[in-house]
């Protein structure tokens, strides 16, 4: 049965109204703003509006005096909106821009397949003089126009690899940020890359009216639709320029690389990698040519070997090896072990010193077998239940210097570098290991691999006796408002085995039989470690770490000289130089200076 | 008697003005994102291109619900809601992010918005559940499940992070209301709507002063019995309460973005860079367009990628630019004559379900197209809903083309009906 419904039809007029009453609104709103309101007319139907980009100027990056690094030089790109283009004489066209007809229907083939309306270059970064001379004539050309920008220039030809390049945007650039259009510059590498988004600053929008005869003619809506542009915030780095620049001088003609790092903040003071290149030759229109030169140069001076040069770090890691054993309560500093100099075994010594070495002296003398039988106790340690056990508190250490991983800052590209884990040992001796059999740990050979930025970093957490600062580049920003943490690392061994640690380091330059002894420089106290590391493809590689002053470290340093052998003879003075000349602000002794210039290990 | 083929039975009317709106939309498309190197219109590299492709099978899917049993769609109207409610549940599991809302499925080169599928199937489900024939509407029992089904996939699509898809729905209540039930609802939520407004506008006091007033004078006027006295009390602390709740929402319930589309609206900011761009620009269009209009494919500011999302969401501008007020009030009668014909022809059906899908797709056409106009002119805030059968887009043209082709079935089929 069909229940006896109250009728509701007549709700189809309060529906039907309030459809009515919506539609009459927009329609009363829409009289508003196309007849009364008439302030969005276009003045002349027959006018053309141009939409020029107005680029913000890219912020400029500072070193940590304040000394310029690189600042932006105005270049005219002509531009072309392809639809307007009609009726062009090309011959005469062609020969004003001094280029052939081919090229003329090349760009201009590009142009029209990016859009028909948008503007895009037709000819990028014309020179001042040629601007001039093309400007004067343009409006016979129907569509084309110049439009202002900057490109990079650096007044100092240093710290390539750090400062990176801007360049082109890419198709996938520009589909992953709707930000850029074509021909838009973009941070490739470097400070450039990572900075980006602060550094390029929010482009604004001009509007014009263009008459028929292609001359800009007013505001359109004098100015109301247009936006400014917000210029980009300028980067202060920790960078030293006049460090950065020394290290770059001293390091001329070798391979290699030299990290200097603030310990108290964990900014990079200069990061020098060799063969390097001038920054300005990836600038401009010849970018694209240079950079594949520099690519296929077979001495490879893009790669930046500070950060992705990994090196076995030899006699330096037994600073980290004498820590962890210490801490480990397997030895303390007056622990004595025999060492028989050559006829040590399983590791010989490759120094003559006292038969029965104590931790200052092991240091001092880089003694091999020192470090062995540390090495061992701590394996063997009854503290572990087993090797196994003794490795993964090792291991876990070790990693605590920043070891064995990437950095996470604004250095791009870090490499890890290498640590073994326990697991890799169990599956290459199928889980039979001991101490012996990854002895050479114990003297930083081995499967052991660091790179130069790690290993200054390693520098940097001993004088700083137990933490450092993930390094990076920044300083500060040009705005104070914005501003980025890095993490601080605190590693886990007490700060009176680092104290113990320092003192023999200081030893090192120092002491009567020190390794760097040569390398001592007056009135600086500096504590450090030299490192050969073997080299199977040629001659070993000269490594040392450091930092000074030893009580109040303002710089932590790592030296790699590829192929030149003891890190005593080549990497040291290098970095007692950088070091006197950071401290003291000059280089007073001229003849170690002389010296290091005159060694070049890349001709052979 | 004459029995005439289903062609012969549909509604003509409701069908040319369907045709003409989607024919409209392709032509605006057409003008909106034209490209010179690809100049004709059934380039299928172009978003033209697609939409008349999307036209076709539009039309094809129209044709085959022609030859299908009326009954079908009130038969299955629960599997198809289900269906719309598992899509709904899917696209957050396995949906693509597209522009702050992860609302499509990405079927290899297709995809699939489920909110579009999610208003169909819910207009199936309400009219199959109001057709009943033993239902008691004044149930408590009736009256929850009717706002259960439409609630349901509101909050699924809000759960996308879509909430100008997601308001569609609110709009089922006209239809709840046609069909005898809440008045009264639909008065709060009117009465609620305007003291959210207004709370924003003005300061939360002065309103609270004035909801006192008005409730001095309601008592002064009044019968003023224990019972009346006690029940506007309470409806003015309910009301002073929803008041101090709009400015906690507001604040901590909206996300910024939102929080700035309806501060725009309102007049509170103003902003010709970031959320207030595509506005600025999208009323600079249609002003432009003056009286007349600029003429066919003669817009110059729709032309430069002026205005974001121009043959989407924005597609009016192109419309007001080019034809001016004539023609934007044209298309708007065209818009009103659509709604309107779709609740007369439902009010002459004699089956229930027929008419209470019919006030369904009616609300939801009504719902679109007075919030996309009024997003592009200023007086909504932007919600990113497309216009019917004009914006870009396979699945809300498809969507929308399947809910008028069912219609029209039920109607012409309405004489087969005891």
């Amino acid at each position: 049965m069909i229940k006896n419904k109250i009728n509701y039809s007549h709700r189809k007029y309060v529906i039907g109204s309030i459809f009515i009453l919506a539609a009459v609104v927009l329609i009363i709103k829409l009289f508003i703003i196309q007849v009364v309101d008439d302030s969005y007319k276009l003045s002349s139907e027959s006018n053309t509006l141009r939409y020029l980009t107005q680029y913000p100027s890219r912020g400029k990056i500072y070193d940590r005096n304040g000394n310029l690094l690189v600042y932006n030089d105005a270049v005219y790109d002509l531009m072309i909106i392809p639809r307007q283009a009609k009726d062009i004489d090309t011959a005469s066209f062609c020969k004003l821009l001094n280029i052939t007809n081919e090229a003329y229907n090349n760009y201009l083939h590009k142009a029209q397949k990016y859009s028909m309306i948008t503007p895009s270059i037709f000819i990028a970064q014309i020179s001042k003089e040629d601007y001039g001379r093309i400007a004067e004539v343009l409006y016979r050309y129907p569509g084309f126009y110049f439009q202002t920008r900057s490109i990079r220039h650096y007044p100092m030809p240093i710290a390539a690899h750090t400062l990176g390049s801007i360049g082109e945007v890419t198709k996938p650039e520009m589909d992953k940020d709707k930000y850029y259009r074509l021909g838009d510059y973009i941070g490739k590498s470097g400070i450039e890359k990572y900075y980006e988004k602060q550094l390029r600053g929010t482009k604004g929008m001009k509007v014009l009216v263009v008459d028929v005869h292609n001359r800009e003619k007013e505001r359109y809506m004098d100015g109301k639709c247009d936006t400014l542009p917000v210029p980009g915030t300028d980067i202060i780095l920790g960078l030293d320029a006049e460090l950065q620049a020394y290290g770059e001088y001293l390091m001329a003609g070798k391979t290699g690389s030299i990290v200097a790092i603030e310990p108290s903040t964990g900014q990079i003071l200069a990061m020098v990698t060799s063969p390097t290149y001038d920054p300005n030759e990836l600038v401009g229109r010849n970018r694209g040519a240079r950079y594949s030169e520099l690519l296929n140069n077979p001495e490879k001076p893009l790669i930046n070997r500070a950060i992705s040069g990994t090196y076995p770090p030899g006699s330096t890691f037994k600073m980290v090896n004498g820590l962890i054993c210490l801490q480990s309560g397997a030895i303390n500093v007056n622990t004595a072990y025999p060492c028989d100099g050559p006829n040590s075994i399983p590791i010989k010594c490759t120094h003559y010193h006292n038969h029965m070495v104590q931790l200052y002296d092991a240091i001092e003398n880089s003694c091999n077998p020192y470090f062995w039988y540390a090495f061992q106790d701590m394996m063997r340690s009854p503290r572990f239940a087993n090797t196994r056990e003794a490795y993964a508190f090792w291991y876990d250490l070790v990693t605590s210097f920043g070891l064995g991983r990437a950095f996470k800052s604004d250095i791009p590209f870090t490499v890890s570098g290498n640590i073994p884990k326990p697991e890799y040992y169990d599956r290459v001796y199928k889980g039979v290991w001991n101490a012996m059999t990854i002895r050479s740990l114990s003297i930083g050979q081995g499967e052991i691999l660091v790179t130069p930025l790690q290993l200054a970093n390693v520098a940097a957490t001993i004088g700083n006796e137990g933490f450092y600062y993930e390094p990076h580049y920044l300083r500060a920003f040009g705005n104070p408002g914005d501003t980025v943490k890095f993490e601080k690392h605190i590693v886990n061994i007490n700060k009176r085995h680092f104290k113990d640690v320092k003192r023999g380091m200081q030893n090192v330059f120092e002491g009567e039989h020190g390794t760097a002894r040569w390398s001592h420089i007056d009135s600086i106290t500096v504590a450090g470690k030299t490192g050969t590391a073997e080299n199977p493809h040629g001659l070993d590689h000269s490594i040392l770490m450091a930092f000074a002053p030893v009580d109040n470290p303002q710089i932590a340093i790592a030296v790699v000289v590829e192929n030149a052998g003891f890190g005593s003879t080549w990497a040291a003075p290098i970095a007692s130089l950088m070091i006197e000349k950071y401290i003291r602000g000059y280089v007073k002794r001229k003849n170690v200076e002389q010296r290091v210039l005159t060694i070049n290990n890349t001709e052979e | 008697m004459r029995s005439k083929t289903i062609i012969g039975k549909i509604d003509i009317w409701l069908l040319i003005i369907y045709l003409a709106l989607s024919l409209i939309g392709l032509f605006s498309i057409y003008a909106a994102a034209f490209n010179e190197a690809h100049p004709h219109i059934y380039d299928m590299s172009q978003n033209y291109g697609k939409q008349l492709l999307f036209i076709g099978i539009s039309l094809v899917v129209g044709f085959v619900i022609l030859l299908v049993d009326a009954k079908f769609f009130n038969v299955f109207a629960y599997v198809i809601y289900g269906l719309s409610i598992v899509s709904l549940l899917l696209v957050l599991v396995v949906g693509s992010k597209i522009s702050g809302s992860t609302s499509w499925i990405q079927l290899g080169p297709i995809s699939f918005q489920p909110s579009e599928f999610g208003k169909f199937g819910t207009a199936l489900a309400l009219a199959h559940y109001l057709s009943q024939l033993d239902l008691d509407i004044s149930k408590l029992r009736t009256k929850v499940t009717a706002y259960g089904i439409v609630f349901l996939p509101m909050l699924l699509v809000l759960a996308q992070g879509d909430a100008g898809s997601a308001s569609v729905f609110l709009v089922f209540l006209f239809v709840i209301y046609r069909e005898g039930m809440g008045g009264t609802i639909l008065l709060i939520g009117l009465a609620a709507a305007t003291l959210f407004i207004v709370a924003l506008c003005i300061s939360k006091w002065y309103v609270i002063i004035g909801l006192v007033g008005i409730f001095a004078v309601f008592l002064a006027l009044i019968n003023r019995t224990k019972h009346n006295v006690i029940r506007a009390t309470m409806l003015l602390i309910i009301s002073c309460a929803f008041v101090f709740s709009v400015d906690f929402a507001f604040n901590h319930v909206l996300k910024p973005h939102q929080r700035t589309r309806i501060n725009i609206v309102i007049g509170k900011e103003k902003d010709t860079k970031g959320v207030g761009y595509n506005l600025n620009q999208s009323m600079m269009a249609i002003g432009s367009g003056g009286f007349s209009g600029k003429g066919y494919m003669n817009g110059t500011m729709t032309k430069y990628n002026y205005v974001p999302e121009q043959h989407t969401d924005f597609i009016f501008c192109t419309v007001g630019e080019e034809f001016g007020f004539v023609g934007s009030s044209l298309l708007i009668l065209l818009y009103l004559a659509l709604v309107l014909r779709l609740i007369h022809l439902a009010e002459r059906q004699r089956s229930a379900f027929s008419r209470v899908y019919g006030y369904g797709i009616a609300c939801i056409f009504f719902y679109h197209f007075t919030i996309n106009i009024g997003m592009t002119i200023g007086l909504v805030p932007v919600i990113g809903i497309p216009l019917p059968f004009l914006s870009y887009g396979g699945t809300s043209l498809l969507m929308f083309s399947t809910m008028v082709f069912v219609f029209l079935k039920q109607d012409a089929n309405r004489m087969n009906i005891l």
